[in-house]
Formats: structure tokens, sequence, C-alpha cells
């Protein structure tokens, strides 16, 4: 039976199963973390997930172009937009129902 | 990226950056996980560095170390309760949760562990930022004005959002 070999090198799948695991840990924070500020915190991390493999790509794949990189600075933008928005909804629930656990935020269920 | 120095940069890098997170998820108190998050951002900040991405890697510490932090402290303060030590941390989802994780880990491992990437030995160009500039306002330039447009409508927004109401003053809807 063959030995694999041990590629040592990093590549674009070191880069790729890190944002993975990245992705995942967030995304494990946002479906079950009960504050809505932490949920925030944890759709953060898997945006940052998407960015890293954004710019692991455009460094290995397309290092001339800079499509990787020009995407993750909108994503970025966008990541700035929703947490000021986030967080000024968030803040004003708080004020009528005096809590931030999103099992509280039940107007529309019947 | 072969040398030895940059392979240990990337895996001491990367157990910082999921050590920092698995303990962002799991801590109770919303402070403390704050700051996990912004060791997390940093970590990803360092990587960047070492994919020669040096611009996006100062862009990553300015907003999201710095100015995202903050915003989730000034949240996280604003909204404090007492009794927020004693309430579970987790919903009733958690055994679903960790299955749905399960399983994109694994399929997402999976899928990883097959491909073949198409890699080209190029480069990065050494200054990135005057590439970078050149294309944001050539190429991109509808996107880059879209997201100027988009920041100003979320600043307005967030402050007439959270904008307090007086309580004597009569509500104008």
């Amino acid at each position: 039976m063959p030995v694999p070999a041990i590629n040592l090198t990093v590549g674009p799948t070191n880069f790729v199963l890190l944002s993975a695991v990245l992705f995942a840990i967030g995304l494990f924070g946002a479906l079950t973390r009960k504050n809505a500020i932490a949920v925030l915190m944890c759709i953060e991390l898997m945006l940052n997930a998407v960015n890293l493999n954004l710019v692991a790509f455009s460094r290995f794949v397309t290092p001339q172009l800079f499509t990787g990189q020009i995407f993750t600075i909108f994503v970025i933008t966008v990541a700035a937009a929703e947490v000021g928005v986030g967080l000024a909804i968030i803040i004003n629930i708080y004020r009528h129902r005096l809590s931030v656990d999103l099992d509280d935020f039940d107007w529309l269920k019947w | 990226m072969s040398s030895v120095f940059q392979i240990g940069a990337f895996w001491l890098i990367s157990l910082v950056i999921i050590f920092a997170a698995i303990l962002m998820v799991s801590s109770r108190q919303l402070v403390h996980m704050v700051l996990w998050m912004a060791v997390c951002f940093l970590g990803v900040a360092a990587m960047y560095f070492l994919l020669d991405a040096d611009y996006l890697g100062l862009v990553q510490i300015m907003v999201y170390a710095g100015a995202v932090s903050i915003m989730m402290i000034f949240g996280v303060m604003l909204t404090q309760r007492p009794d927020i030590r004693e309430s579970l941390l987790f919903n009733s989802q958690l055994k679903l949760a960790v299955l749905v994780v399960l399983l994109l880990l694994v399929l997402t491992g999976g899928l990883t562990y097959q491909a073949t990437w198409l890699q080209t030995g190029q480069a990065v160009p050494p200054n990135t930022i005057e590439h970078i500039g050149t294309l944001l306002l050539s190429r991109y330039v509808i996107p880059f004005e879209v997201a100027a447009v988009l920041l100003l409508v979320a600043l307005v927004g967030a402050i007439v959002i959270a904008k307090e109401v007086k309580p004597g003053a009569r509500s104008r809807d």
C-alpha cells in the first residue's frame, strides 16, 4: 500500500479548509446563541471566513487582476453598514422590550 | 508558498484564529466575546499579510479590529442586563445546529480534498495599493459609488433608528 506523500507547502486547500472551519464556527454561533449581539458577531465571523477565501484565491489563481481583493473591499463595506444598522435595530428593540434575547422577539409569531 | 517561515506562520496563525473563534462562540460574557472576536480579526489580518494583501490587512485592522469591535462594545454596554449571566447560553436548537455544522464541515472538507486548483506561478505585484486604487476608480467605479451611497444610507438609517425617543414628546407617525 503506497504511503501518500506529505505535501507541506501551503496552497489553496489549506486556506479553504481554514475558512470552512471558521465559517462553521460562526454558523454554529449564529444558529445557537440567544443574545442578538452575539449572533451579529458570529455573522461577522462568517463574513471574515468568506473574505479569507476570496483573498486566498486572488493570491493563488489571479494575482495580477486583484478581483478577489476588490470583492473583499466591498464585502467589508457592506459588513460595516450591516453592523451599524443591526446594532441600531437591536438597541431600539431593547428600548421597547428591555431584552436582547432572540427568543423574546416574537411579535410576528401567532 | 513554500518557505519554512511562511508554512510555520500559516499554521501558527490558523491555530490562533480557530482557538479565538471557539472561545468567542462559547464565552458567556459578551465583553469577553468582543475581545476574542478582535483577536480573531487580527489573526485574519495577519493571514492577509501572509497572502501579500497588505492594503487589505490594514483595512481589516482598522475596520474590523477597530471600528466594528468598538461598535459591538457600545451595543453590549447599552443593552446590558444584570441577570444576563444566569440565562442560558444556547437556545433549544443546539443539537440540530451541531448536526448542520458537522454536515457542512464534512461536505466542504470532502469537496476541498478532492479538488484540484488551477494555480498560476505568478506573484502579486509589489505595491498592491496602487493597482487597487486604479482599478477601483476605473473598472469598478460604479460598484465603488454604489458602496459610497450604501454607507451614507446606512449612516443616516442607523441614526434615525437608534435616535432616542423623549418620553414627553409626541410621536409624529
